[in-house]
């Protein structure tokens, strides 16, 4: 049986408090700079916040995964290798990488510390995880999200390492670490320097019939009627016009969140070892609410019991949700 | 000039569904008129496409060789089902012609064989150069989206080790991959019953705004950006810089006389203000970019500065 742990956010030194409290078995955070995916303005921690935050969770037998899952460009290595060194330092138990030069630097220098393979690196076949955990001594590969319930099945026969795959929030389109839409509408780069869709060039124009189009750096991502919601202008959920679709379309995704609690037994069942709920970004009380929702259903399941699916289900209430690729093959 | 003429241009592999026929016109015009000095070849989209087209291949290489041209084989940029496994394996296990590796699984697959790592490899910096170079990479393509110091500071640890160096001057950027057919979901079909519906499309399906402004390509489970990238007035920059090889990518345009117009430049025959001009000609309607290079947004062309 997997260990079924719960692998959860901590975009603030608050929510990291937060998550511990909620029952999360590990959390995962990053430094306030481009070696981690989400270098938003207002997250993240310095090295001070990380300090207490490593003793806050070690104190209550919570592990603390250090994110440095971006991709230094050329002549700006040293930040990434300064963040591993101040990581280790502070006594993290992880480092969650992308970047092979990052993966090859910490193996060397820090070869007691366990090395996380970020989804970012988009190892999604047993040859390319492998590659990985033979030159870099992975412990654990976080899959992405494309990959059906039997083929991860398959992969776990095939790799010697843990799995841990994203249950619960955003659900990303492209292939993770290999999408640069963002830096061709705005300049900044989801791999170099860990933005995606940035708010500093989001803006909400109100168009003389009364809708609402909702931009990033001046492209309109998605149009809304006076009665819609807008929503916020990530490229991958935007609704474009093609050649077959002069009516406007979701030509990648609809703006869903991924929830996979039905599939949990079937995850654990399945041989993954550890459950990642997205969110760095997100409120105090999400955290609160959503880790301590998974936490019962995961300690139920693995005490025999049924667990309250509707729980879970009722945490995206309201939103649209899907199990994406992991449910069937025609997702893709 | 002496220099310069040592700099090799490419021919990228083909990104779209071009039909056979297409396909073989095309590379026997590249062997025959192009001035290029290697042309990669291969399915790196996706594997659905490679049956249509690897019977051609003996006889492609086999042409584009006696033209004196150097042929490298492009893997997969995405490796999940079986039949991509076995074709990565497959390509990795070839004596010759050169491989090209997309994917870590071709990584694993080549060993410490000699290879060259393609632009979906994530070759960012010195250290990752480094460790490939110790698995037996003997090339590199960087991405698309380096700026000009980080190619500069690349090429120049890369250089050191006895690789070359390519960079993408002019095509499409690509700029994602996914597990889903988003050719196939614009024509409410998945990507196991697409019926090939992006062979509609050989220089890819255009995205257009809500307010009409275009914006991107779609092909197949790849997203290209709208503009082609032009690095022709930053060519000599970058040959300075150290890049040694300079990747022209596969467009619906008379290719032979876009690589021509590349030669004509790197070799001191055409002023650049002429060459520019006539490129954007042999561009058509396709907007030109070299935003990425210049560390702003990719769609922006940014103006050389003036002479002083």
């Amino acid at each position: 049986m997997s260990l079924a742990e719960l692998i959860c956010p901590a975009g603030t030194p608050a929510a990291l408090r937060t998550a511990v409290d909620a029952g999360a078995d590990a959390v995962y955070c990053g430094f306030q700079d481009a070696t981690n995916a989400r270098n938003f303005p207002g997250l993240n921690f310095t090295p001070d916040e990380l300090a207490e935050a490593v003793t806050y969770a070690h104190t209550r037998g919570t592990k603390v995964l250090l994110a440095l899952n971006t991709y230094p460009p050329a002549g700006k290595v040293d930040l990434w290798r300064q963040a591993a060194d101040t990581g280790a330092r502070l006594g993290v138990d992880a480092f969650i990488v992308a970047d092979m030069g990052v993966a090859d630097y910490i193996a060397r220098t820090y070869p007691g510390i366990r090395l996380h393979l970020s989804v970012q690196a988009a190892a999604s076949s047993p040859e390319a995880i492998r590659y990985y955990c033979e030159n870099f001594g992975i412990k654990r590969v976080v899959l992405p999200r494309i990959l059906t319930i039997p083929e991860i099945r398959e992969i776990r026969r095939e790799i010697p390492c843990e799995i841990e795959t994203f249950i619960f929030g955003n659900h990303g389109l492209m292939v993770e670490g290999r999408c640069s839409l963002t830096n061709y509408l705005t300049g900044q780069s989801t791999n170099m320097d860990g933005v995606c869709s940035p708010a500093s060039d989001v803006e909400y124009v109100r168009d003389a019939d009364g809708s609402m189009s909702s931009q990033l750096a001046g492209f309109t991502i998605d149009r809304f009627g006076p009665e819609e919601k807008a929503g916020y202008p990530t490229i991958c959920k935007g609704r474009y016009t093609a050649p077959h679709r002069p009516e406007g379309y979701y030509a990648f995704e609809e703006p869903v969140s991924l929830n996979l609690s039905r599939l949990l037994p079937e995850l654990i069942e399945a041989g993954v070892h550890a459950f990642k709920i997205e969110g760095r970004q997100r409120s105090k009380s999400y955290v609160r609410g959503v880790v301590r929702a998974f936490r019962a259903a995961v300690d139920d399941i693995k005490a025999g019991r049924d667990a309250n699916i509707a729980d879970l289900i009722a945490l995206t209430e309201g939103q649209k949700q899907t199990q994406g690729a992991f449910e069937t093959k025609k997702w893709r | 000039m002496a220099v310069k003429t040592m700099t090799k241009l490419t021919l990228g592999p083909i990104a779209y569904h071009w039909p056979a026929d297409a396909r073989r016109d095309f590379y026997a015009r590249i062997a025959d008129e192009a001035p290029v000095d290697e042309v990669y070849l291969g399915e790196v989209i996706c594997s659905k496409r490679a049956p249509f087209h690897e019977a051609d291949l003996p006889a492609t290489i086999e042409r584009l060789e006696r033209a004196g041209k150097t042929v490298i084989l492009s893997t997969l940029a995405e490796v999940m089902l079986k039949r991509e496994r076995k074709a990565t394996e497959d390509l990795a296990a070839m004596e010759a012609p050169e491989i090209e590796i997309n994917n870590a699984a071709g990584l694993f697959a080549r060993g410490k064989r000699p290879h060259r790592i393609g632009p979906f490899m994530n070759a960012y910096n010195e250290a990752t150069i480094a460790w490939m170079a110790g698995k037996g990479a003997t090339h590199v393509c960087l991405p698309a989206e380096m700026p000009a110091p980080a190619i500069a500071a690349a090429a120049r640890n890369a250089g050191a080790l006895g690789l070359g160096v390519e960079v993408q001057v002019y095509g499409r950027a690509s700029l994602a991959v996914s597990a889903r057919c988003y050719h196939a979901r614009a024509h409410g079909r998945t990507k196991d019953n697409c019926q090939f519906v992006c062979e509609e499309d050989p220089d890819g399906m255009p995205l257009r705004t809500r307010d009409d402004r275009p914006i991107l390509r779609v092909n197949g489970i790849q997203t290209l950006s709208e503009s082609y990238i032009d690095l022709l007035p930053e060519a000599a920059r970058l040959v300075a810089d150290g890049v040694t090889h300079l990747r022209l990518t596969p467009q619906t345009v008379d290719m032979v006389a876009v690589t021509q117009v590349f030669r004509d430049v790197l070799d001191g025959r055409m002023p650049t203000g002429e060459a520019d001009s006539r490129l954007a000609m042999l561009s058509g309607d396709a907007g030109l970019s070299n935003g990425f290079y210049h560390g702003t947004a990719g769609y922006r062309r940014i103006a050389a500065a003036a002479p002083t």
